[in-house]
This record gives structure tokens, C-alpha cells and sequence, in this order.
């Protein structure tokens, strides 16, 4: 048994896993990251639009901080977020922003006079104060009381993903590429690493370590139709599914992009409606004012998606040979425009569809974009379980989105929540003892003998044809708008899929790159997340956020304010909940804002309201840092703790 | 012409077989609308052979993981329409002046990390860290365009396939290294300027082994002005008064 020993394994090398190494490495923690790819080819480098932090720079910004950006981010979520973490949250965005400043990222900057800019359909002139030429811009984004989003043109998670590997390179963090993580090395409490396969050379390796960390992105791959980078499969997820210790928190909770491409699925950015962009339907009718007049094309994206499915089911949708879309209509910002701010855009039109989205109308429809859902974790980010185990970023359900994220909100999630857990995986690799290679050996030897075993099955069942049917199962099943019918045969037909996907016959035999082998492992692993994620679904019989039962249209605080648990026991999905206290929040829930207002409110959400408003009526000279504490105090690391300086605005 | 049957040439070698020698394979593929390179090769692998191997990640044109040589051009696969091929043939070779991994897929990354740690590809802050607590420090908002699009190159190797001096000398830096460095002599915030690369960029592996012959621009899937970027740093270097060149 080959064996590599290291403080901190990081499993995953997107923005998440490369901040959590920083801050190891910062600490004198030596850090070791696994990637399937080279690290600058991970998914983050495809967030286009932006990371939302409340800097307060542009004149459309004024007046935002983070109580603000808190706010937005909880009711987003439709008050299913863990509250503490999106301060926490809130709190450390503008530094990340501000860090990667100095790292390189070559944040859009004010330019100071007048500038014309599309608002509402309408060309409008926004004139920037001179004392914030220079300073870091922002752009709208969806469900933002105020322009928060900070950018690079739309290209911001490539620019934040090669300013944080240079740093990386620079620190001298080693980056093994091409490897992937097949199972947790743990003694039934401690986790102590991984068992891992060397994609080319298909060594298999234990790699020992003092904490372990997964950073491996969202389950997008578990639909046949997503934005998602194609490794994006939720692997390191199932992976801690897979011991039967560690919960998967909300698989449920999915999210849906209004905005990708047809048909190829490809995303453009939430930035073209921020920047003026409308969508339009097959009479070139202009329909969001009609269902969200306020918020319109900028209504959270969980509403947007819903209209425009609602939309095209009254017969207003596009026809194609690839199913039915709409437009979306960003001519009227003008090809300068979108040479400096919409580059990508441009350049998947071109490329993808061959129009000049500058002329012509974008084909879209709501395509699987994000995983609200993924490894619980505790606000440190520890894995719940596993002492030793921690997430971060999307395979994290750390809480910060609840039932919906906003857009800006990932890419700001990979850094802040890499900020701030990073600090206590640091701390605790300093406070554990060096691994025992003996607790790897029946874990190595595990995996060793499912790979013997796929190598030589005489029969068995087509590793490409179950991921087939599952892709097809969740997008048919498992979508926008569900069902208890759907969702119940969805259940029933991904669970038979599960029990074939123990038995498969692969054509390729090869023992090192064996792209076959790999799917094989794989499909194993995602079949078991799809089971979590629809019985998850079929057993929330409300709506909330992104999760949109039809039999069950109202939210339903009273019997559902709870976070969905799933273990994988006895080769099954297990679901229990966790309860969301009321009673603790400094936002108690309330009506969202879109629609109607159907929800079944919570007996202590009126009293718990009461209580909040009685305070700060008490206490009217409260400073902030009294009233959070008062409210809901919260902590975080002394290194991240001091208050923003804002221009203007002087806190 | 949706419909028709597409000839694919593939290059296949698995250099971790003792008894295996580089070939060319033919398969044969209907042709469906909007096909890419990244579809075809999906659907092969599938349904034909279940060996082949090649990269792809964000299937965008973002990442730039799937670049290959299709029909004689480095290119990313992904954004390769099938249809541009009037003649129904596609060939595909790996990426040349790259460690083979098999068939299609050859070793970008610890090329692009080593280059990284050869010409110190990261910013060397000019001076000492500010405080992220404190409002950032300014930058012209036309100087942050120029770094962005300078940076906006995908390390995708389609350079230096397409480069003849990379061809010829493996030290040669390429578009992609020269590229780097322009990157960051053009950041205010970083304290080097062309005079901190000169022992690379000085030189044949440098600005003066380019023989302009435009390959990298001509390749380049982000339409990068690579040449431009080439010509910026011989003229920063040629214009100081100090240095004999």
C-alpha cells in the first residue's frame, strides 16, 4: 500500500479547496489538494458574472453593507439558511473581494462621471462620484436590494481561480492533478484521509492526513440537461454519504438557472439581466413585468425559472427541434457593451449558436444549475459525523443558501467560506495527532477489491446506460415543478437503478486510464446522491425557494421550517430533519416578496418578531455590535472579525 | 447536411502499454444538428470503443482542457462544430510538444504549473499587503481592462502547438509564458517590471526566439493578441537605455 502523509488533504482544487490550502499553508500546515484536473480547469473558473460584497463603492450601491447583503441572502433562501452563517458570510465577503485585489484579480473598476446604462428596458445616464473613481464596481444581479455583484467583465470566477492558483503556485502547495478521491479513511470517528486513484497510472494510494476537507463542487451531472462542468458529479458528496456517518443535508434543495442555452446547455450570465437584459416569448412580448411587476427579469432565480416554465406551458414558448425556449434580449445594450462586459457571452453565441447576440435574441430555457444541498456541516465547517471531516463550497450544505441561492453568492461562498473554515481546518491539523497508516489498510484494500472485481465481471449491467436513465429520470422527475406522483415512481425506478449498479460489466479492461473503469466507480456514487436527492424531495411536502411541489404550493413554516438529513444506511437512503430554531433568528420568517404571500406561517415566528422589534425599540442607540450580539451574536475567527471600512460611509 | 456520415481519423496510443505503437483509427458517425467535437467523441466512446481517451471539462470554451489538433489546427474540441467540415472527414491528433496520457488526452497542466514556477507567474506585490479590512486601492479602470484582457488566456496549449520555435526548442516559453509575463508588468500592483524577466525573456527562450510567424494568434481560441503582446515586451525591453541587447 502506497501511502502519502500531509497535515491538511484538500479534495478538490476549484476556489474553495485552493483557500482553504492558503490559510492551512498560512498557518504552517502543510496542505496536499487532489483534482481530476488540472486546477485552473475546475468549475469555478466558468462563474461568469460576478461575487456579491457589500463595498458600497457606485453610486447604485450606496447605502449597502452587510446587514443588507444578509437580509438578501436569508430571504432568498427562503428562510431556510442557517442565519449565522450568512453573517458570517455577509461579514467576510468584502474582504475576500478586497484580498483578491491585492492577489492579482483585476476587478471591473468606476469610472468617475456619466455613463449610460439599461435599467428597466430604458437607457438611463448614471453619473459616479469622482471620489470613487478607481474603486471596485458592481453590477446587478437578482433578489439584491442594491448593486452588490463585483466583477471582471464576465469572466470573474476565471480571473478569482487563476489569482488564487498563482497564489498557490507561489506558496508552494502541492497540487495533485488527475487523481480522484474513492473513499474516506476513517476508524468509525476520526477521518484520517482518503483512498485514492491515480487516474492514469490507476495506482491506487492512501493518503493519509490530520484533517480532510472536500471542496468537490456541486451534483449537477445528476441531470441530463445542467450548466454544470461534466465533473461536476458529486462524487466527494457521496463519498461521505458513503461512510453511513456523515449526513447529506437538503439534497432536495436544487436550483435551476433561467438562462441557459439551447440546446447545449450552456449558461450565460445572470449579468445580462442585471445589465439591462429582458427575456421575451414567442410573440417577442416582454412577460416577466406581467407575473413579478417589481422585480421583473431580476426576481430571485428560483421565480424567474418558475415563470418562464409557467410561460411556456400557456403556449407562449418558442418551438424547436430541441424543445421549446425563450429569448432572452440583451441587444439593446449595444455591441460596446458587451465587448467590454458580456466577452464570454459574446463568444458562446458565436460559437454555439452562431448568432451575434448583439442582433439577435438568445434561445434559453431553466436549465439544473446548483446544488443548495451537499455535506452538513456545522458553522466551522466540520462535517457532521466525522471528527477530522470538513466541506466547503458547493459539496458543503454549510447552510448559507437555504432553498434558493442568489446569484453572486457561489463564487463568494468558494472564498469566504475558504476564509473562514479554512482558519479551523488549520486549527485543527494543529491539534491532532499524525495519522495511522493501520486505520487505511481495510480501506485500501476495499476499494482495491471493487475495481478487481469490475475488471473481471463476466456480466452485469452497462455502467453508461444506468447513468442514462438516471440523467433522464431527474430531468423528467426531478425538476422545476415536482410532484408526489412523479417524485414517487422517480424514488422507486432511481432505487432499482441503485441495485443494478452493483452488478456491472465493463468492455474495457484495462487496469491504468480506463475511462470506462471510471465511469463504472462513478455512476455508483451518483446513483446513491439521486435517491438521496428525490426521496429528500418526495418527503418535503411544501414548497420553498427552488423546491417547487405543485401538490404542495404553499411554504410551510409550520410543519417544514427544517433541514432535510439523509444517511445512507443498509444500503438505503435514511432521511431524518433537523429543526431551524425560530427562536434564534435575527430575521424571522416572513413573506418573501414574489406572488402571493400563501405561507403557513409558524406560531413562533410572530413571537419572535415581537421580540425583535421590542428590542431595538428599547434600545434605539444600539450600536451594531450590541444589537448583534443582542439578536444573534456570532463568531468568527479574530483574524476576520474587524469591521469594513467603507468610502463614504466610514464604519 | 444533418444526417450525413462523418469519417473520424483518430490518433490512438496508450504509452503505458509496453506493446502498444501509435496508429490511426477510423470510425463513422451520423451526424446530428449542432454536433461538436465534444459530442462525437462522447457518443464514439459510448457506443464504439470504450478505450478512447480524451479531456473535457467545462464543455464551454472556458477551461481549456479539450484542446486537440482537428483537421491540422490546434483548437478546443468543444466548440468545434462538426458541420464547418464540408468534406465529412475529421482528423484528430493530441496536442504536440505535450506529454502523451493516451489518444487525445495529453498533460497541460504540469507543463503550464512548471512554466508557472519558471517565470514566478503570480503577482509580487509592489509593496506591503493592505489590510483587507481597509477600502482597496485604487486602479485606473482602463488599466484593469488591459490586465483582464491579457488574462483571459485559458492555458490551453493551443500556442505552442501551433508555435514553430516551441516546436523546435522545449525551453522556448511560448505565447503562453510571454503572455504571463506581460500580464504582470502591466499590473501597477506588481513591483517587477521587464528588467525582473530578463533572463528569460532576453533570450531565445525569450522575446527573441519568436520568429512571428503568428501561429499562436492565429490559434488562439480566446482571440488573444498574442502578437501585440510579444512586440510590447521586445519594445520595453529594447527601450531601456541601460541594457545592451
Amino acid at each position: 500500500m502506497k501511502t502519502i502523509t500531509t497535515d491538511a488533504l484538500i479534495i478538490g482544487a476549484g476556489l474553495a479547496g485552493l483557500r482553504v490550502a492558503l490559510a492551512c499553508q498560512a498557518q504552517g500546515q502543510q496542505a496536499t489538494v487532489l483534482s481530476l484536473v488540472p486546477a485552473k480547469r475546475s468549475h469555478s473558473s466558468a462563474a461568469q458574472g460576478g461575487m456579491q460584497a457589500s463595498l458600497g463603492n457606485s453610486v447604485k450601491s450606496q447605502g449597502d453593507d452587510e446587514t443588507a447583503h444578509f437580509i438578501d441572502t436569508v430571504k432568498g433562501s427562503d428562510w431556510g439558511c442557517d442565519q449565522t452563517v450568512a453573517r458570517m458570510f455577509a461579514h467576510v465577503a468584502p474582504k475576500a473581494v478586497r484580498q483578491s485585489a491585492e492577489w492579482g484579480v483585476p476587478w471591473s473598476r468606476i469610472k468617475a462621471g456619466p455613463r449610460q446604462a439599461v435599467i428597466n428596458g430604458k437607457t438611463t445616464t448614471i453619473k459616479e462620484a469622482v471620489q470613487t473613481h478607481g474603486l471596485i464596481h458592481a453590477r446587478d444581479f437578482g433578489g439584491t436590494k442594491h448593486w452588490r455583484t463585483c466583477y471582471t467583465s464576465d469572466g470573474t470566477g476565471h480571473s478569482l481561480l487563476y489569482a488564487m492558483d498563482n497564489k498557490a503556485i507561489a506558496a508552494g502547495i502541492e497540487v495533485h492533478e488527475r487523481v480522484e478521491a474513492l473513499q474516506l479513511i476513517h476508524d468509525g470517528q476520526r477521518c484520517q484521509g482518503a483512498i485514492v486513484r491515480d487516474l492514469v497510472s490507476g495506482e491506487l494510494i492512501a493518503y493519509l492526513a490530520k484533517t480532510t476537507t472536500i471542496c468537490s463542487g456541486g451534483y449537477g451531472r445528476l441531470w441530463s440537461a445542467s450548466t454544470n462542468a461534466l465533473i461536476c458529479e458529486g462524487t466527494g458528496t457521496s463519498m461521505a454519504l458513503e461512510t453511513g456517518l456523515v449526513p447529506i443535508g437538503n439534497p432536495e434543495a436544487v436550483q435551476f438557472h433561467p438562462t441557459a442555452i439551447v440546446p447545449a446547455g450552456i449558461l450565460v450570465t445572470e449579468g445580462c439581466r442585471g445589465d439591462g437584459g429582458v427575456l421575451r416569448d414567442v410573440d417577442g412580448h416582454r412577460f416577466m413585468p406581467d407575473y413579478e411587476p417589481e422585480k421583473k427579469e431580476l426576481a430571485s432565480r428560483d421565480v424567474v425559472s418558475r415563470r418562464m416554465t409557467e410561460h411556456m406551458r400557456t403556449g407562449k414558448g418558442v418551438k424547436s427541434p430541441y424543445g421549446e425556449h425563450l429569448w432572452l434580449d440583451i441587444t439593446q445594450l449595444g455591441a460596446a457593451h458587451i465587448d467590454k462586459n458580456l466577452r464570454e457571452v459574446k463568444d458562446i453565441c458565436n460559437n454555439f449558436l452562431g448568432i451575434d447576440p448583439a442582433k439577435d435574441w438568445i434561445p434559453v430555457r431553466p436549465t439544473q444549475h446548483y446544488s443548495m444541498g451537499g455535506i452538513r456541516t456545522n458553522e466551522k465547517g466540520e462535517a457532521y459525523g466525522l471528527a477530522g471531516l470538513f466541506a466547503v463550497g458547493e459539496a458543503a450544505c454549510w447552510d448559507l443558501h437555504g432553498f434558493n441561492r442568489l446569484g453572486g453568492n457561489s463564487l463568494a461562498e468558494t472564498v469566504v467560506g475558504g476564509m473562514i473554515i479554512g482558519e479551523h481546518v488549520a486549527a485543527a491539523a494543529k491539534q491532532t495527532d499524525a495519522p495511522e497508516e493501520a486505520v487505511a489498510v481495510p480501506h485500501w484494500h476495499a476499494v482495491a477489491a471493487e475495481i478487481d472485481a469490475l475488471l473481471q465481471a463476466e456480466q452485469g449491467n452497462d455502467p453508461y446506460d444506468l447513468r442514462e436513465q438516471m440523467e433522464q429520470i431527474m430531468m423528467d422527475k426531478v425538476g422545476i415543478f415536482r410532484t408526489g406522483t412523479e417524485l414517487e415512481q422517480a424514488v422507486v425506478e432511481l432505487e432499482q437503478l441503485q441495485r443494478q449498479a452493483s452488478e456491472l460489466k465493463l468492455h474495457n479492461r484495462t487496469r491504468h486510464s480506463n475511462p470506462e473503469l471510471v465511469e463504472a466507480l462513478r455512476v455508483r456514487k451518483m446513483l446513491k446522491l439521486a435517491v438521496a436527492v428525490a426521496k429528500g424531495a418526495l418527503a418535503r411536502t411544501e414548497s420553498r425557494g427552488a423546491h417547487a411541489r405543485e401538490d404542495y404550493p404553499q411554504r410551510n413554516d409550520n410543519e417544514w421550517l427544517k433541514r432535510t438529513m439523509v444517511h445512507w444506511r443498509n444500503d438505503a437512503a435514511e432521511l431524518s430533519y433537523e429543526a431551524i430554531d425560530i427562536s434564534k433568528m435575527e430575521l424571522p420568517p416572513g413573506f418573501r416578496g414574489y406572488g402571493e404571500d400563501n405561507t403557513i406561517a409558524h406560531p413562533d415566528s410572530a413571537v419572535r418578531l415581537a421580540q425583535v422589534e421590542q428590542w431595538q425599540q428599547q434600545y434605539p442607540d444600539a450600536t451594531e455590535q450590541e444589537r448583534q450580539q443582542a439578536l444573534m451574536p456570532y463568531e468568527l475567527p479574530t483574524l476576520l472579525s474587524q469591521p469594513n471600512q467603507r468610502r463614504g460611509v466610514g464604519k | 447536411m444533418t444526417g450525413r456520415t462523418i469519417t473520424f481519423e483518430i490518433f490512438r496510443c496508450d504509452p503505458q502499454h509496453p506493446n502498444d505503437s501509435a496508429r490511426m483509427q477510423t470510425f463513422e458517425l451520423t451526424e446530428a444538428p449542432g454536433m461538436t467535437v465534444f459530442i462525437a467523441l462522447n457518443q464514439l466512446r459510448k457506443e464504439q470503443d470504450r478505450s478512447l481517451q480524451f479531456d473535457f471539462v467545462c464543455r464551454a470554451g472556458v477551461c481549456g482542457s479539450c484542446a486537440m489538433v482537428i483537421n491540422g489546427m490546434p483548437t478546443l474540441a468543444c466548440k468545434t462544430l462538426t458541420s464547418q467540415f464540408k468534406s465529412g472527414k475529421i482528423k484528430l491528433m493530441p496536442l504536440p510538444g505535450f506529454e502523451l496520457i493516451g489518444d487525445l488526452s495529453v498533460n497541460t497542466g504540469k507543463f503550464m504549473r512548471s512554466l508557472s514556477e519558471r517565470l514566478q507567474g503570480w503577482l509580487v506585490p509592489a509593496g506591503a499587503e493592505r489590510s483587507f479590512d481597509a477600502v482597496e486601492a485604487t486602479m485606473e479602470p482602463q488599466t484593469a481592462e488591459m490586465i483582464y484582457e491579457s488574462e483571459r488566456c485559458i492555458e490551453c496549449g493551443c500556442c505552442v502547438s501551433a508555435c514553430a520555435t516551441a516546436q523546435m526548442r522545449d525551453t522556448f516559453i511560448g505565447a503562453v509564458g510571454l503572455n504571463k509575463i506581460a500580464r504582470f508588468t502591466l499590473d501597477e500592483r506588481d513591483g517587477r517590471g521587464p528588467d525582473d524577466f530578463y533572463h528569460v525573456l532576453g533570450g531565445d527562450d525569450g522575446v527573441f526566439g519568436c520568429m512571428t510567424l503568428l501561429g499562436c494568434a492565429d490559434a488562439c481560441p480566446k482571440g488573444l493578441n498574442l502578437q501585440m503582446q510579444i512586440s510590447y515586451l521586445r519594445r520595453k525591453l529594447a527601450l531601456n537605455p541601460d541594457r545592451i541587447i
